[in-house]
């Protein structure tokens, strides 16, 4: 099956800034992709030559087998792209924004659609508001309807719950799962790291512009083999030869790193020597955010 | 939830009119800045010079003053309002952001340009028609060759639009696109016989004039009116055709590059 994204040693240079650096990258199609990194890391510049917003220095991109740049119309019919930025037209009413946008895609009479599209993103009350009147919120679920009106194969969400409330991050997870299950493929950048977790079956991590990890999210979760533990004592304090150990300190309580699962029983048995009472005690794998901030140390 | 796929085929020609369409709209929703103001602005213009000027200054013969200086005022009405459209349309939008929204879709290059381009067009040709329609109550007007008015009036407000979306291609910021106004649309226009006949300028002003593209567009669309100009209609519309050709080449040309609209 042709890959819903592939893209093959594409660089991309801002002035004395290598945004992308030789990336090798495929998404295959109906997955449901995350692209993490930190600031400055280049998900949004490979977005943008996916989208045909930027152009690449070298190497190609390809969405649903149509390459960006010799065959953008093919390319650009197939993705749906959610920016960043919070931008909308000020001209213009929720309704007339999603004719238009689905008019630009060359598709008329669309309006069954749209109505759908509105409703699952409870935009319906909000048809002829003007998008300037819209909160935030309501602004992105816009950019979001704008991104689907076409229904393409492929939809990129560059950060879509940035600064968005926790009642529309889940109605949005919501409508976005539902669309992966019905077949999309599903692109997702975000610095919530658990949303990734949750969501994504597979996960790129960029970093100044290269992949410095690419896996399934299960394989990255499992690639660290230690393992963190919650503890509070009676009375709250710590033996001595646990203390280099401590990873946080908590109010009434430690979070200790161990290198492995068996340094559980010397933690307990050294807590026991010293005369102390265990009041909790909990062994926790590593997070998404937890590897993520060691990959991005170690690359 | 519907999710069959969106199977009629997708036209082009409905990206093209959707674009065009929103741009007509974007205009014409508020009409009271880009039509009435316009019209205005050229009635003050036909009130305050058709008196000040009137029997000072040399025009055709058997043509009074205030009815050389409408179709003046309509052509250079029509040429700024035509630069004014793309221009600014495309400017806010880069500013605002909102620019994805045109640069997302599949627009083949040309599509995109004539989109901007007719839009340009059409808000040129309103307020030159609102202006000719405030005036034709004060003055006599006759229009002796109306296919010649139309012709540069179309040309004409081609050229601006042209050059409206290279202006807002180019510009990042407002003060750019205010400098391309000032410093180079409105002396061009206002130096350009608008309100005056060549034959009255002295030799070195009137050689100067013959460089000035806007002045064929002026004349030519006078001639419409008048049957007599300063220089042949078929010279004006050569050189306006020229420039109207070359303009768009370098437009379809900017916007197949990607110059300051991707990066």
């Amino acid at each position: 099956m042709i890959p819903a994204i592939q893209v093959a040693q594409l660089s991309k240079r801002y002035g004395t800034v290598q945004a992308l650096a030789d990336i090798d990258l495929e998404v295959a199609q109906g997955e449901f992709f995350g692209l993490l990194g930190p600031n400055g890391a280049g998900k949004t510049t490979l977005i943008h030559i996916l989208g045909g917003l930027a152009l690449a220095d070298r190497g190609s991109a390809r969405v649903m087998g149509f390459d960006v740049a010799a065959e953008y119309r093919h390319a650009r019919r197939a993705l749906g792209v959610v920016p960043q930025e919070l931008v909308f037209d000020p001209f213009f009413t929720v309704r007339e924004a999603l004719t238009f946008q689905s008019g630009y895609f060359g598709i008329r009479d669309n309006g069954d659609w749209i109505e759908e599209v509105m409703h699952h993103l409870d935009l319906a009350d909000r048809a002829e508001t003007n998008t300037r009147a819209l909160s935030g919120g309501m602004k992105r679920r816009v950019l979001v309807a704008q991104a689907l009106v076409h229904k393409p194969p492929v939809i990129v969400l560059d950060e879509p719950t940035a600064g968005v409330d926790v009642e529309l991050r889940q109605a949005l997870w919501q409508f976005i799962r539902r669309l992966n299950r019905d077949g999309h493929t599903i692109v997702l950048t975000t610095h919530y790291l658990e949303e990734a977790e949750a969501l994504c079956n597979r996960i790129a991590m960029l970093k100044q512009g290269r992949v410095v990890a690419l896996d399934t999210t299960q394989n990255l979760l499992h690639m660290h083999s230690g393992c963190y533990v919650e503890l509070r004592l009676i009375p709250d304090r710590l033996p001595a030869a646990l203390l280099p150990l401590v990873a946080l300190r908590r109010d009434g309580g430690y979070r200790l790193a161990l290198k492995n699962y068996n340094e559980v029983e010397r933690l307990i048995a050294e807590v026991r020597a010293a005369g102390l009472e265990i009041q909790e005690l909990e062994v926790m794998q590593p997070d998404l955010e937890e590897i993520f901030v060691q990959i991005m140390h170690r690359a | 939830m519907n999710n069959e796929p969106i199977t009629h085929h997708p036209s082009p020609i409905t990206g093209f009119y959707t674009l065009f369409y929103k741009e007509w709209l974007r205009f014409w929703k508020v009409k009271v800045q880009t039509v009435l103001a316009p019209v205005l602005t050229a009635l003050l213009f036909l009130v305050v010079f058709s008196y000040s000027l009137r029997g000072h200054v040399e025009v055709f013969a058997g043509v009074d003053y205030a009815s050389f200086l409408v179709p003046g005022l309509a052509m250079m009405s029509v040429l700024q309002n035509a630069f004014a459209n793309g221009s600014s349309s495309l400017m806010q939008s880069k500013m605002t952001g909102n620019i994805v929204f045109v640069l997302l879709p599949p627009f083949s290059h040309e599509e995109f340009f004539a989109a901007y381009l007719l839009a340009a067009v059409g808000r040129g040709l309103v307020v030159g028609a609102g202006v000719l329609l405030a005036t034709v109550w004060f003055v006599e007007l006759r229009l002796e060759h109306p296919l010649w008015a139309l012709a540069f009036a179309l040309l004409g407000s081609g050229v601006m639009g042209a050059l409206g979306v290279i202006a807002g291609i180019h510009s990042d910021k407002i003060d750019q696109l205010a400098a391309f106004q000032n410093f180079i649309i409105l002396p061009l226009t206002f130096l350009s016989g608008v309100f005056y006949s060549l034959h009255a300028l002295p030799p070195f002003w009137q050689g100067l004039s013959h460089l000035n593209p806007i002045f064929y567009m002026i004349d030519g669309f006078r001639y419409g009116f008048f049957g007599q100009s300063d220089v042949s209609p078929w010279v004006s519309l050569v050189i306006v055709s020229a420039s109207f050709f070359a303009l768009s080449l370098a437009t379809l040309w900017l916007i197949r590059s990607g110059y300051k609209l991707r990066h």
